[in-house]
């Protein structure tokens, strides 16, 4: 049964690509409009040679692992402050919901005004919209730990100290590891908008240039290689979620 | 069980009474009223009364989870004013953690205590052997079953070596014949080892089948209005208990005292 399903995920793979190669031609749509995959994959080698491809894709995984890193760091500590603290949590939850619904990447260009073409707006931006669903994570997991297991620890004259780092933290992991795994596919979507709005390298700057010269190739590559980045990062939280949550019976699937 | 002066008390409670704030416009709720017994060393005693009798204000008390409004609470003589490392209580949920394995659960409430690593291990093998669990130390929880799990919350909560012991309910999330198994293993546990135990619960074939004593409480505020010595033999085998020839007028007589037949559901 695995090897079937298998066979028919690569299967279907390769139908798409074989469609992607033969009908635009067919339909005589212009290559340069919609280029078909060889033309994609010709173009990419070209990249590889004439415009320095690895240097972008390096710039622009690097300020997504940063952003992410640093964002999920900062969201992390937050909820876990805001969650120790109801008082904090009461006065500060509707600018937290105020800014949670805000759109992120519209400040890319307020940080570009400020930071200039550097690399601070990119990571500025990813930070942003890392930052809030860890937090929003976090935060409601710490409201939702267990009263009962709470108050064993209490009765174990557990300090307050003990019974955050052995029963509310680990409580929280697997809402935490939640948040990171969609820190992870909204990391791409910050770098990508500070790269298009104000970048000189990266695969969003590609994107842009690739606009500018009519090059739909360039950005078809560039798209992929962006999805690619995205794909690594969630493969790696989740491995770490994987060994993390152990306890947690997997579902039967 | 005779009443000797001289035996030294696990627990007193003398007179105690706990209300909650009803909030604005609404009158304080009395939980307990004027409630006075006493648990000796090694007793086994329960309480048993409708829900909402106050029965699981008793356990915060004890546990030192809340004050009393007024009387006093003791645990081997002093006064309880806060949570307090004498007292280990059990819930119907097991309340195990389920990152960390049955051993290392068992060790949980050493860790609060200036106890060496290696002496936590120590305590916790002996306390997983006496709970005959010692197969699954290296197990976590969603591992096991119900029953066991509890086998592991009874080795966490004797693994501290309370004074006494609060049982809330331990049984009642379980089946019908894991409860039997359960109760005929905590009763040969708690009777070998001397345990001073105070049971709660609604079940009243339970109280006579494992108790010594068991208190009868009324409705809300909840009061002791009986106290009814079980001196049937067999503690440490409550299957066999429940099977001697006076069990059911035990339980009759209980059934009569809580006016069960004229109580609406």
């Amino acid at each position: 049964m695995r090897v079937k399903e298998l066979i028919a995920t690569v299967l279907f793979g390769l139908a798409v690509v074989a469609a992607w190669e033969f009908i635009p031609p067919a339909m005589g749509i212009r290559r340069f409009i919609f280029p078909n995959f060889s033309t994609t994959m010709a173009e990419f080698s070209r990249m590889v040679s004439a415009e320095n491809l690895w240097r972008h894709v390096l710039s622009t995984a690097t300020m997504t692992a940063a952003g992410f890193v640093l964002g999920s760091l900062l969201g992390a500590v937050g909820g876990y402050l805001l969650g120790l603290s109801s008082f904090a949590e009461r006065i500060l939850s509707p600018y937290i919901l105020g800014l949670q619904i805000a759109p992120k990447v519209a400040f890319a260009p307020l940080f570009i005004m400020w930071f200039g073409f550097t690399d601070w707006p990119k990571l500025l931006v990813t930070v942003l919209i890392v930052f809030f669903p860890i937090l929003v994570n976090v935060l409601q997991a710490m409201k939702t730990v267990d009263r009962d297991q709470v108050n064993l620890a209490r009765a174990y004259a557990m300090s307050r100290s003990q019974i955050f780092f052995k029963v509310e933290m680990p409580s929280t992991m697997p809402a935490l590891m939640a948040g990171l795994r969609i820190g992870a596919t909204l990391a791409v979507i910050g770098v990508t908008v500070g790269e298009l709005v104000g970048g000189n390298s990266g695969l969003g700057f590609l994107i842009t240039f690739g606009q500018g010269q009519a090059n739909a190739a360039m950005v078809f590559n560039s798209i992929l290689l962006l999805t690619a980045i995205g794909i690594v990062l969630y493969g790696i939280v989740s491995f770490f979620e994987a060994r993390i949550l152990h306890y947690i019976p997997r579902v039967e699937r | 069980m005779k009443r000797t002066g001289a035996m030294a008390l696990a627990l007193e409670f003398q007179n105690v009474g706990k209300s909650f704030s009803g909030g604005k416009n609404r009158p304080d709720l009395k939980a307990i009223d004027g409630v006075s017994f006493e648990v000796r060393k090694k007793e086994f005693v329960a309480i048993v009364g409708p829900s909402g009798c106050g029965k699981s204000t008793v356990l915060n008390l004890t546990a030192g989870l809340d004050r009393p409004t007024t009387g006093s609470v003791k645990v081997s003589g002093e006064t309880v004013s806060g949570p307090n490392p004498h007292v280990g209580f059990m819930l119907q949920k097991d309340l195990l953690l389920p990152w960390r394995t049955i051993r290392r659960n068992v060790e949980f409430g050493l860790e609060a205590r200036p106890v060496s690593a290696a002496e936590r291990r120590d305590r916790a093998t002996r306390e997983l052997a006496r709970c005959k669990i010692s197969d699954f130390a290296g197990h976590y929880p969603f591992q096991l079953s119900g029953g066991m799990r509890q086998r592991a919350a009874l080795a966490r909560t004797l693994a501290i070596e309370p004074d006494i012991v609060l049982l809330d309910e331990p049984f009642s999330a379980l089946d019908a014949q894991t409860k039997m198994l359960l109760q005929k293993s905590f009763g040969r546990t708690i009777t070998e080892g001397g345990i001073t135990t105070l049971l709660i619960t609604h079940d009243l074939s339970e109280a006579v089948a494992m108790a010594d004593r068991i208190l009868v409480m009324s409705d809300r505020p909840g009061r002791i209005v009986e106290e009814l010595i079980v001196d049937l033999p067999d503690r440490d085998n409550p299957i066999a208990r429940r099977a001697h020839p006076r069990a059911g007028s035990f339980i009759n007589h209980l059934y009569a005292s809580l006016k069960l037949d004229e109580r609406a559901a």
